[in-house]
């Protein structure tokens, strides 16, 4: 009931992403062709015609909406010969597997280190582990990222400095840390927390009056109902990492989405910035969507529609 | 003489709050007899559930325990945690109030009670899994095999008391604990689930401990009371020489403004005047003296100890009542 609702809203949602960020790029100042100056005025005429740039802003607005609905973004304005469809597709899978990388290892480490935490509450583990978190969540990845490749790239030579060299293992790593690290932060507060506050609930002690061993108590009795917070903040994290690609494709030269989006948008590539920006939007009310799934399997109560 | 299941010495509890220590409960003594039946009364925060909780090694994290708790012998009072374990759930088995919070929210009914079986009396998962459904049918579930795959939520009030009393019961142990099982029920329910521990009592060798701020509750259910005031025990007796002739002030108090089917329900009740201790703040003599009318200078400087007055009957107090 709740994941058709949230789907019913979901192509309004998309629509507004999409009429917000075609009028945001045109209000920006500049244009897809100043860097190419000495063109004569004939010539951009020519090329600007052939883009349909010469037409009054809303008939372009139609013209580039019923495309997108088609599921066709238009051509690129700067990588010239390539579709912005073509462009999304070359980068899209490798900004998912680093992203989805890293959303698996910051759930693990993240998980896995809340854990440690509230078993150890106050301890010296406790204080390290939450102190480490404090330092993740505030500093961006765009620091954390030079601090490790100058560390690991350059000082210690173990690892590569950039690229991505047909996604090999060692190339990836870097990136999947410097983007995981903010969300294993977050992650590890938030199931710190449920945890915590699971442990001192009456099922808990039930379950100890019955004998149980620790290690069977925190398995069967905490650790579902203490990582329901964290399915709330799954489509933050996406979109955290999301957002924080980037960047960090940037910073390590690597051909996903997020390279394309910061060249385009520098660029002033309306099709290309509106098609990454609605393709992202997509995938997070996808995602979201993933999370009310994930909220269903963890809460019996959701799951037979008691809530 | 036989020897008591259960041998509580000297047993205190306090919890630590900011640089304060709270003395929850203060030196309680007493004995719980084979298949006996003991009730513990008193208002509530008078320490009745804090008690058995540090008996049973379940105090909150802030809380430390001090004395003896001898079960059969044995020292269980912060024994360590595998030694418990061995002993909870399977020879001492507690029935908490709130069986909505009680229950793990996210597992089968059937599951919480197989996983004791399985834990304490070595059985299969399918044996343990019939072993809850006879336990179902012996707490008078209805379609208990249906509930077995039920979530707690999916119970009534009642019947989540049931399940947990049937989890209490799963290994037959020698003691049960029961604290305030009824309080969050409604009268018709609660009556029913008074019947259900009696039922069990009479035809299970487990000793019960009825913990209760009701006396209505334990007067036709126990063999013996013990009265609790400000985390201190301040009267011990059988049930119907207490009811008879209370020896603590307190006890007759709670007597007088207990209802009975003689009383004429539009007359108010005599409440005891005042309000039960701050444990924060206990005065240094006896905890009961700001609302007692017998109370003394003597009874503001010394804290009366429980002290046997016959054999079978103990009082804390320096000026009890004459007990006809
Ligand atoms: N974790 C705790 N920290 C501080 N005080 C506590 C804690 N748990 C219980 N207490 C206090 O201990 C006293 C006795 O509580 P309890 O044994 O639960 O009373 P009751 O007789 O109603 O069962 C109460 O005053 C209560 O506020
Ligand atoms: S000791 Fe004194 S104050 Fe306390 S109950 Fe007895 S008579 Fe009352
Ligand atoms: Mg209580």
């Amino acid at each position: 009931m709740f994941t058709l609702r949230r789907l019913a809203i979901a192509l309004p949602t998309l629509f507004i992403i999409a009429t917000a960020s075609f009028f945001l790029m045109r209000a920006a100042p500049g244009g897809p062709f100043d860097a190419e100056a000495d063109l004569e005025p004939a010539v951009l005429e020519n090329i600007r015609a052939a883009y349909d740039l010469d037409k009054p802003l809303l008939e372009q607005y139609w013209i580039y909406l019923t495309n997108a609905l088609s599921g066709d973004f238009g051509p690129s304005l700067v990588y010239k010969d390539f579709g912005v469809n073509e462009l999304i597709a070359i980068g899209l899978p490798i900004s998912a597997k680093l992203g989805l990388l890293a959303m698996i290892v910051a759930l693990l480490l993240g998980g896995l280190c809340g854990i440690i935490a509230a078993l150890r509450q106050n301890g010296i583990i406790d204080h390290i582990i939450m102190a480490l978190a404090m330092t993740g969540i505030a500093i961006p990845s765009f620091v954390t990222a030079p601090i490790l490749v100058l560390f690991f790239g350059l000082y210690l030579k173990l690892l590569p400095v950039a690229g991505w060299n047909d996604g090999a293992p060692a190339n990836m790593v870097l990136p999947i840390i410097a983007l995981a690290l903010p969300q294993i932060a977050i992650i590890a507060r938030l199931m710190r927390g449920g945890m915590l506050e699971v442990l001192q609930s009456n099922f808990v002690r039930t379950a100890r009056a019955k004998g149980l061993r620790e290690s069977h108590v925190i398995l069967r009795h905490v650790m579902q109902t203490a990582a329901i917070p964290l399915v709330g903040y799954l489509g933050p994290a996406l979109a955290g990492i999301m957002t924080g690609s980037l960047v960090i494709e940037l910073i390590f030269n690597l051909p996903g989405v997020g390279r394309y989006f910061v060249q385009g948008a520098l660029n002033r590539d309306y099709p290309l910035v509106m098609g990454v920006v609605v393709i992202y939007g997509a995938l997070i009310i996808a995602l979201n969507l993933l999370s009310d799934l994930a909220y269903a399997a963890l809460d019996p109560r959701v799951r037979r529609g008691y809530r | 003489m036989v020897e008591p299941v259960l041998k509580i010495r000297d047993l205190s509890v306090s919890f630590a709050a900011g640089d304060q220590q709270l003395a929850a409960v203060s030196n309680v003594s007493f004995d719980l007899n084979e298949e006996e039946c003991l009730g513990i009364v008193g208002e509530s925060g008078s320490g009745k559930s804090q008690t058995f909780l540090a008996a049973l090694g379940l105090l909150a994290r802030n809380g430390r325990a001090t004395g003896s708790v001898l079960y059969r012998g044995q020292e269980i009072l912060n024994a360590p945690r595998h030694e418990l374990d061995e002993l909870r759930g399977n020879r001492l088995g507690m029935v908490f109030q709130d069986a909505l919070s009680g229950l793990t929210p996210t597992m089968r009914i059937g599951q919480q009670l197989a996983e004791s079986a399985e834990r304490h009396l070595g059985m299969s998962p399918a044996e343990a899994r019939a072993r809850a459904l006879e336990m179902l049918e012996i707490v008078s579930i209805p379609d208990p095999a249906q509930r077995l795959n039920a979530y707690p939520f999916e119970l009534s009030g009642g019947m989540r008391q049931r399940v947990m009393i049937a989890l209490a019961m799963i290994c037959k142990p020698d003691v049960l604990i029961a604290d305030e099982p009824t309080t969050a029920l409604d009268v018709t329910v609660q009556a029913q689930i008074l019947r259900l521990l009696d039922g069990l009592k009479r035809h299970t060798k487990t000793s019960v401990v009825m913990i209760t701020h009701d006396l209505a509750v334990v007067a036709g259910l126990c063999d013996r009371i013990l009265i609790m005031y400000g985390g201190r025990p301040v009267e011990l007796g059988a049930t119907a020489e207490i009811f008879s002739g209370p020896l603590h002030p307190y006890t007759a108090g709670l007597l007088r403004s207990m209802p009975t089917l003689s009383i004429d329900p539009e007359v108010d009740l005599p409440a005891i005047p005042g309000q039960p201790p701050d444990i924060s703040q206990l005065p240094a003599g006896c905890a009961f003296a700001e609302r007692c009318e017998r109370a003394s200078d003597r009874c503001l400087r010394e804290d009366p100890l429980l002290t046997a007055r016959t054999n079978a009957r103990s009082v804390a107090c320096h000026f009890p009542l004459d007990g006809n």
